[in-house]
C-alpha cells in the first residue's frame, strides 16, 4: 500500500500539504519534550539531562519497529523508502564538524527552528549561522567535492554492513536503547541538577 | 522557581509521538523527517534570485537552476514551516513564549550569541558535507537502518561528547 504519494495513491498534489502536516507534528513535539532550549540539550553530554537521548532513541525505535510491522503486514513498501546512501567519510567528517557545532551552539538545525519559534534569540542566531556556514560551504565546494564524493565501498544496510540479520540488529539495538535508558537514569541522579 | 521538569512531556512519550510522526513521513511520503534541507534550498533561491549567471556557474548552486520549479517548492521547506507552526502551537498551550537568550551564568550573552552564530555555521558545513543533519542523517537514517545513519549520529554525537570537557563553561 504505502508509501502513498511515492506510489500515486494520494496524489503529487498532496505532497507538500502532507509534508506541512507533518512538519507540525514534529515541531509540536519537539518543542513538547523540551528541544526548545539549548541548555536542556546540552545536559546530555555534562548527564544533568538526558531527554535527547530518551527521545531521539524511542523515536528511532518506534519508527523501526513501526516499518518493519507495516511491511510484514504489507502495508508498506520497504523497497520504496529512502535510505540515505553511504559515503562513509565525508559522513564521518560532516558529522565530527555537527558534533562541533552542537557542543558550541546548543542546538541542531530542527531544535533551534522550534526554539526561534517560542522566542528564543540565541537559537535565531544559531539558525543564521546556518545559513551562512550552508553558504560558505556552497560557495567553497570545489574544496570539499571530492571528499564529498569520496566513496569507500560499505554496505548501505546498517544490518549487512555488520553481517547480521535485520531482526537481529532491530533487537541489539532496543536492548542497547534499554540499557542505556537505565544507566543515564542512574547518571541523572549522580550529577548535580543545573538550573535552567 | 517552579520544577520546571513537569512541564515538559514524558521524554519516553514524546519519543513514541516522533516515532509515529517519522513513520507517518515514511508511509505517506516515502522519506524521512529533515531540517537542514530546507535551509539549503532557501538560500539556493536566494542566490538564484539575487545572482542568476554565478549561480549558474557554481558547481553546487549549478544543480537548482537547471529545474524549472523554484527550490523552495521542495518537501523539505513545507516540512519545516510545519516545524515552525507546531513549535509555536505547543510553545502557546504551554505558556513558553518569551524573547530571551539562554545561557549559562557563567558566560555573558554577548559570548552566547557568538558561540550560536559559530556553533550554527559549523551545523551549516557539517550537514552538507555529511548529506543532512541530526534530522535527515542521523534520526531518520537510523529509522530506515542505513548505515549512513548510524556512521552520522555516532559521529555528531561522539564529537559532541570529546569536546564537552573543553566547552564545559558554555552550558554548566
Amino acid at each position: 500500500m504505502g508509501p502513498l504519494i511515492t506510489q500515486d495513491i494520494i496524489g503529487g498534489q498532496w505532497n507538500f500539504v502532507i509534508a506541512f502536516i507533518i512538519g507540525i507534528g514534529f515541531g509540536f513535539v519537539l518543542e513538547q519534550a523540551g528541544f526548545s532550549s539549548s541548555r536542556k540539550l546540552a545536559g546530555v553530554f555534562y548527564g544533568y539531562d538526558f531527554v535527547v537521548l530518551r527521545v531521539f532513541f524511542v523515536a528511532a525505535i518506534t519508527a523501526t519497529v513501526g516499518l518493519l510491522f507495516f511491511s510484514y503486514f504489507d502495508w508498506i513498501d520497504l523497497s520504496l523508502i529512502y535510505v540515505n546512501p553511504i559515503f562513509l567519510k565525508s559522513a564521518i567528517v560532516g558529522g565530527v564538524i555537527m558534533g562541533l557545532g552542537f557542543i558550541i551552539g546548543g542546538f541542531c538545525p530542527g531544535t533551534s527552528v522550534c526554539a526561534s519559534a517560542i522566542g528564543k534569540i540565541d537559537a535565531m542566531f544559531f539558525l543564521g549561522g546556518i545559513f551562512i556556514g550552508i553558504l560558505l560551504y556552497g560557495e567553497s565546494f570545489s574544496l570539499f567535492k571530492d571528499l564529498y564524493y569520496d566513496k569507500v565501498p560499505v554496505d548501505k544496510m546498517v544490518f549487512d554492513a555488520l553481517g547480521i540479520s535485520q531482526g537481529t540488529f532491530v533487537l541489539i539495538l532496543i536492548l542497547i536503547a534499554l540499557a542505556a535508558f537505565y544507566v543515564t537514569s542512574l547518571i541523572e541522579k549522580k550529577v548535580d541538577k543545573v538550573e535552567y | 522557581m517552579e520544577n520546571k521538569s513537569t512541564k515538559y512531556m514524558n521524554p519516553y512519550l514524546a519519543g513514541v509521538l516522533l516515532g509515529i510522526v517519522l513513520l507517518a513521513a515514511f508511509f505517506f511520503a516515502g522519506r524521512g523527517l529533515g531540517a537542514s534541507g530546507a535551509v539549503k534550498d532557501t538560500i539556493a533561491t536566494c542566490v538564484i534570485t539575487v545572482a542568476p549567471t554565478h549561480a549558474e556557474n557554481s558547481s553546487f548552486f549549478g544543480k537548482y537552476t537547471k529545474k524549472k520549479e523554484s527550490p523552495m517548492k521542495a518537501w523539505l521547506v513545507y516540512e519545516m514551516l510545519g516545524v515552525l507552526l507546531g513549535a509555536i502551537i505547543s510553545g502557546a498551550i504551554a505558556g513558553r513564549f518569551k524573547l530571551k537568550i539562554e545561557h549559562s551564568p557563567k558566560i555573558s550573552s554577548r559570548t552566547r550569541l557568538i558561540a550560536a552564530v559559530a556553533g550554527g555555521m559549523l551545523f551549516g558545513i557539517g550537514s552538507q558535507l555529511g548529506r543532512g543533519c541530526t534530522s535527515g542523517a542521523a534520526l531518520s537514517g537510523m529509522a530506515s537502518l542505513s548505515t549512513a545513519g548510524f556512521v552520522s549520529m555516532l559521529s555528531i554525537f561522539g564529537t559532541a561528547y570529546i569536546f564537552a570537557y573543553i566547552f564545559r563553561k558554555l552550558w554548566i
